[in-house]
């Protein structure tokens, strides 16, 4: 067997050189002073290959259009198993590669490896940074939600005001006056697909072959002492890195949800973008040039500064010395690490907690928007009483009781109450205890049971509690007495669905308290809620669907 | 120090061993991803297709009506068709629209008293068997209910299906 796997290599190597290419490559001699500092390279072309292949899965359930792209990704996150993780991965393996690209070149920097005769391939290698800086602005597009929409609304803005070229810049964009729409979403997708990663791929080749061609960068001293094999001692300190950078974003990505927010809607006005994280430190630096000067800051020194690092092995024609003796790289290095982490830690610091946004996760099925006031305050009641402990909905609960889904044990809501009150006496042989609940709420939560199928049970489950509590105060107060939700109610009042479009927090909070005072003609008691319930009775209308 | 080549064994272990792993974790979910169903999110609805009380005995009408269907991410109203045949006994024969042979759509001919496809002619009796062509199987059949007058169709069901 083993001599027939020989013979079969050596027929390939004949006719390929495969093997000997291999050899070639893996035995190549790096200098004695090589070891863990040099692992980045490894792990940055690692999480390319990685993004390759969750990207290429995520397309293969992806519609590149904006409104199907929003709900092409939700199919994906609720409905095809494993699509959350993939797209965890995705979403991480984005972050983590800025990180380990900029770690790369910090190295490259710190021990001086970018000295003659090795100008190019850090030149290459800054290339590639921008480009993996490229992969975020386009991809951030992508989901198509408010964040998305938002967030590219402010990319094509900063583009237009380069000078001369700005209008150009949008053009290329799909952006004609910072207007972001189907032909942006085209280009950025077809950047992010199309363009880029061949583009990735091709400068990867260069870099590596430089490296090779100049051979791994040496310290002083190296001369003196034999050198190493790249194959399998390097090799082995790369592939555990690798394992490290792997297990960290496996990690985050099942644990740390992405976000999702809801469809990009131009027409939200009080939507306060913010750029992703390793961008931040750009947004708050554009503070500092008010008016006129702004486009210094968000064209001219990021400009400068790109052109900077690109020349960087021009800047400095020192000879090469020990990295621990660099004390100038050192001092520049932790100075632009201290203006990145002060601008980062400002821009966080005035970002305002999106309260209005009330996080509702569309990562996960929203069926629970579409309840009624009366159904919602059911859900509460089915949590209070802790039903699940004997009765599985969906994936979830035990199964001494019946499966709630069942629509075959959905009776009309007289038998439920009937049966809620005394369990045993409705099915002879229950041994389910009576629900001490008063007739109005043994009525919300048969409405709610009624509801339940094995298609929505999981989607009942990731109510917010505030919702779930919000609904209580609303049918505690007979809300609907002159309110519709969900089209259930008296349209006396105003619908109460959309609500978030007209009114901000503060507005209806105060419009409780004392209705007349900012709506003269309000027929509308004034409500005085405990401040629990009304902060989750406003968070609860708030949240209702248009 | 440990002997040199078994130090050297153990890398190479140890990067086969990893790229094992790495390649497993990331090779499964997509496995599961693409080959796995989506989660099924609705019943098999049923639809109304017509009024039975037009319907003569032994007479295939093609009914036309819509569905909605669920495609991936999104939900479809679409045309469909089925071939009614109300039997003796008052019950209803609906057969799916395509000849199980490759799909096209076939048609009642009158005078002949039989199901014809066109294409490779393939030609199916009143209660939809192959009576002669390269048709695998009988016609597809929906299943029914009947609501008052109104004629309700579900999952549509190949023979080995209904008698399984």
């Amino acid at each position: 067997m083993k001599r027939t796997i020989a013979d079969v290599a050596d027929w390939l190597d004949h006719r390929t050189g495969i093997q000997t290419a291999i050899r070639q490559f893996l035995y190549e001699e790096i200098p004695a002073s090589s070891g863990w500092h040099q692992i980045f390279g490894s792990v940055a072309v690692f999480l390319f290959l990685t993004q390759a292949f969750t990207g290429a899965l995520l397309a293969f359930n992806y519609a590149p259009t904006p409104g199907d792209a929003y709900n092409s990704l939700r199919y994906i996150l609720t409905e095809l198993t494993c699509g959350r993780l993939i797209r965890g991965l995705h979403h991480w393996g984005a972050s983590m590669m800025i990180v380990v690209v900029v770690l790369h070149m910090v190295q490259v920097f710190l021990y001086g490896a970018y000295k003659k005769p090795r100008e190019a391939t850090w030149m290459v290698g800054v290339v590639l940074l921008l480009l993996t800086l490229a992969y975020g602005l386009t991809g951030y597009l992508l989901p198509w939600d408010n964040r998305a929409y938002w967030g590219t609304v402010v990319t094509t803005k900063i583009a237009g005001q380069a000078p001369l070229l700005g209008p150009y810049a949008q053009r290329l964009m799909g952006a004609d006056g910072g207007l972001v729409g189907v032909v942006t979403f085209a280009r950025f997708y077809g950047l992010h697909v199309l363009l880029l990663p061949p583009a990735t791929l091709l400068l990867i080749a260069i870099h590596i072959y430089l490296v090779r061609k100049h051979g791994v960068a040496p310290q002083p001293g190296d001369e003196a002492r034999p050198k190493q094999q790249f194959y399998p001692r390097q090799v082995f300190k790369d592939t555990l890195a690798i394992f490290a950078a792997f297990a960290i974003l496996f990690t985050l990505a099942v644990v740390a949800r992405v976000p999702l927010e809801q469809l990009a809607d131009p027409t939200d006005t009080a939507y306060t973008p913010r750029p992703e994280w390793y961008f931040l430190f750009l947004f708050q630096f554009l503070k500092l040039f008010p008016g006129a000067l702004e486009v210094i800051g968000s064209v001219v020194l990021p400009g400068l500064a790109v052109l900077a690092i690109i020349l960087v092995p021009f800047l400095d024609r020192t000879r090469m010395i020990q990295v621990t003796k660099r004390t100038f790289a050192g001092a520049f290095v932790l100075l632009a690490a201290v203006a990145w982490t002060g601008l980062t830690a400002a821009a966080v610091k005035s970002t305002p907690k999106q309260d209005r946004a009330l996080a509702i996760d569309y990562s996960a099925p929203t069926d629970w928007m579409q309840l009624t006031p009366e159904e919602m305050a059911g859900v509460a009641y089915f949590r209070e009483e802790n039903c699940l402990s004997c009765h599985q909905v969906g994936d979830h609960g035990n199964k001494v009781g019946p499966d709630l889904t069942q629509t075959s044990i959905h009776k009309d809501a007289a038998w439920m109450i009937a049966h809620f009150k005394r369990p045993a006496a409705m099915r002879p042989g229950s041994s389910m205890p009576p629900i001490q609940l008063a007739d109005a709420q043994l009525n919300s939560l048969a409405a709610f049971l009624l509801k339940l199928t094995p298609a929505n049970a999981s989607a009942l489950e990731n109510a917010p509690d505030y919702a779930a509590q919000g609904a209580l105060v609303y049918t505690a107060n007979k809300c609907s007495g002159c309110h519709t939700v969900n089209g259930a109610g008296t349209d006396f009042g105003p619908p109460l669905n959309g609500l978030v479009k007209r009114h901000p927090r503060d507005w209806i909070e105060a419009h409780f308290a004392d209705p007349q005072k900012l709506v003269p003609t309000s027929l509308m008691p004034a409500y005085k809620l405990p401040p629990r319930d009304l902060n989750n009775l406003t968070s609860y209308l708030l949240a209702l669907p248009e | 120090m440990t002997d040199p080549t078994t130090r050297r064994g153990f890398f190479v272990a140890a990067i086969y061993g990893i790229g094992a792993a790495i390649s497993a974790a990331l090779g499964l979910p997509a496995l599961a991803y693409l080959l796995l169903p989506p989660k099924t999110r609705k019943d098999d609805e049923w639809v109304e297709a017509g009024d039975v009380t037009k319907l003569a005995v032994n007479s295939p009408v093609e009914l036309t009506f819509r569905r909605t269907r669920t495609d991936g991410w999104k939900v479809t109203s679409e045309k469909s068709t089925a071939w009614a045949v109300k039997q003796p006994d008052g019950s209803i024969v609906a057969f799916g629209p395509q000849c199980t042979h490759l799909g096209c759509a076939y048609h009642w001919e009158e005078g002949k008293t039989d199901f014809l496809c066109p294409c490779h002619n393939s030609v199916f009796s009143i209660d939809g068997k192959v009576v002669s062509g390269p048709a695998p199987r009988p016609l597809d059949r929906y299943q029914t209910k009947i609501d008052g007058s109104k004629l309700l169709l579900g999952r549509l069901l190949t023979s080995s299906e209904i008698q399984g």
